[in-house]
């Protein structure tokens, strides 16, 4: 099977899927549940502290994730590390044998459960990506050789529907240009914000292809509180009716989900899967969306 | 401005538990400002106080705690209410605290929090802040400061958490590249967001001048128990 950076540089449709690790030691059960999926998936994508919340770190789940044979996107934020541990944490993922890495700037601290926690923001998300190329070219960032380098395939994140997009842009220049080889975006569910934010992108010779947000609405009330609450996420009212209409809401949320994954299938090289809770119903979408 | 803003009651009564005989210093400046140390403030305080059964010595409110020179000659006017007081409850900054700490013998208890403001103010009172960093940026960034206006302090723009010119932290609260962004766009320099910005060098925060910096009239005043004074600027 092909890995999801020859998959990513060969042009190929890819597949990822969030993976949560838990708040606690108690893995098992979600690893069970991700090895139900892990074969219809090129890659697990890993969250670290998702909302500034403290959980099982992102490296060593990653790690337990490729021990079950899938491989991951080890995302890495800039909230909680200064350069000297992201660095380090880096070496570590390369030394673990994880792929690929998704460079975030991370939620402010007082966005979760640590409210008191000292913000650290040492770097942001395009240092981050300088420095791992970097590490792959086998120096530090102040210069220093190492003895191994890394081999990290870089991702990064842009915000379609932000207001206004033309800064998200320039960054998602930027990004490209400190070596990011592919994007995810914020969850979609408009695929014309999607379809005119990578036109705006191809228009500026941003070439980096863009794996579409998927994330499965639970309710009418969840839409609405993330048209309210979520940076860039902008749920239509003809999505919301629906919703709101449905007898079966599972079924309705599907076919949203796999409406925004056809739709997109010719401006995004692949989706990206936010299951939140709903790892059960990927095969599933999978299926209905034909991407199986 | 430095902004500071009263403690709890029960957290200033436990500072001065083992304290008989008190002294109430306020801060005319700032904290006056903030309504956290100016004559009425001071006035309550004691009050407070005597009703709470400690002798007060006697209250001042001086213009600006923070300023050694001008404390030390008013404080030496009238030197016995203090000389009298077991300890000092200072309602002002952090700064008062400690330079007052450096004019008496006794311990200067904070009656006061003083409040993040998300940076430093200049010394004239205004909302443009500045954190020290030791290589400034604003060429890059229309003039407004990314590290005291962005609340991750990010060099190159707005993070995912932005929207609608707000920050994700609190509704209302700016997004500090949101500003940066706009002004770019009036003075017709975009150009400037899309140039990439190395990492800071965070040392230049830290408070460590090279000797020969030292020798300055700053210096000379401020600087305690080195040879700084014996080598002023002629």
């Amino acid at each position: 099977m092909k890995s999801f950076r020859n998959k990513i540089l060969g042009n190929d449709y890819v597949i990822t899927c969030e993976a949560g690790p838990p708040k606690g030691t108690d893995v098992d059960h979600i690893l069970d549940e991700l090895d139900r999926i892990g074969s219809s998936i090129d890659a697990f994508n890993v969250t670290d502290q998702q909302s500034s919340v403290m959980r099982l770190g992102s490296l060593a789940f990653s790690h337990l994730i490729s021990d079950l044979g899938y491989e991951t996107i080890y995302q890495l934020t800039c909230r909680d590390r200064n350069r000297i541990a992201l660095q380090s944490d880096l070496l570590s993922a390369e030394a673990l044998g994880l792929k690929n890495v998704l460079a975030l700037t991370g939620d402010y601290t007082t966005m979760g459960d640590h409210p008191g926690a000292r913000p650290v923001f040492d770097l942001d998300s395009p240092q981050l990506l300088d420095v791992i190329g970097q590490l792959n070219s086998g120096v530090d960032m102040v210069g220093n050789d190492l003895e191994g380098s890394t081999d990290l395939f870089p991702g990064a994140v842009v915000n379609p529907g932000a207001d206004p997009v033309e800064p998200q842009l320039f960054k998602a220049r930027m990004k490209e240009d400190l070596g990011a080889k592919f994007f995810q975006t914020q969850a979609i569910y408009d695929p014309e914000i999607l379809r005119v934010f990578v036109n705006k992108l191809r228009k500026l010779e941003v070439k980096v292809p863009v794996l579409a947000g998927v994330l499965p609405l639970k309710s009418a009330g969840m839409a609405k509180f993330m048209n309210e609450n979520i940076a860039g996420v902008c749920v239509p009212d003809r999505v919301i009716e629906k919703l709101t209409g449905a007898e079966d809401v599972v079924e309705a949320s599907l076919d949203i989900c796999v409406e925004v994954i056809c739709e997109t299938r010719d401006i995004a090289q692949g989706v990206h899967l936010m299951p939140m809770g709903w790892e059960n119903q990927m095969p599933e979408l999978m299926r209905r969306a034909g991407l199986k | 401005m430095i902004y500071s803003e009263q403690k709890p009651w029960d957290e200033i009564k436990s500072y001065l538990s083992q304290d008989d005989k008190v002294f109430v210093l306020g801060c005319g400046g700032c904290a006056a400002a903030s309504g956290s140390g100016g004559e009425e403030q001071v006035e309550e305080l004691s009050s407070k106080l005597k009703k709470s059964g400690w002798e007060v010595t006697g209250s001042r409110v001086i213009e600006f705690l923070c300023n050694k020179s001008l404390v030390g000659m008013r404080l030496a006017r009238n030197s016995d209410p203090i000389e009298e007081a077991d300890s000092v409850l200072g309602a002002c900054c952090g700064i008062g605290i400690q330079a007052v700490g450096k004019l008496v013998d006794k311990q200067v208890h904070p009656a006061n929090d003083t409040v993040s403001m998300g940076g430093f103010h200049g010394e004239w009172p205004s909302e443009e802040m500045c954190e020290r960093c030791g290589e400034c940026l604003l060429d890059y960034t229309g003039g407004l400061c990314p590290l005291t206006m962005c609340t991750k302090g990010l060099l190159n723009g707005a993070c995912g958490g932005s929207h609608q010119g707000e920050c994700e932290v609190e509704p209302g609260r700016p997004c500090g590249w949101e500003l940066i962004y706009q002004r770019l766009v009036e003075i017709d320099r975009l150009d400037l967001l899309v140039t990439y910005n190395e990492p800071k060098a965070r040392d230049k925060y830290q408070f460590a001048p090279q000797m020969d910096k030292r020798h300055s009239l700053f210096w000379a005043i401020e600087a305690k128990g080195d040879d700084s004074r014996e080598k002023l600027p002629e």
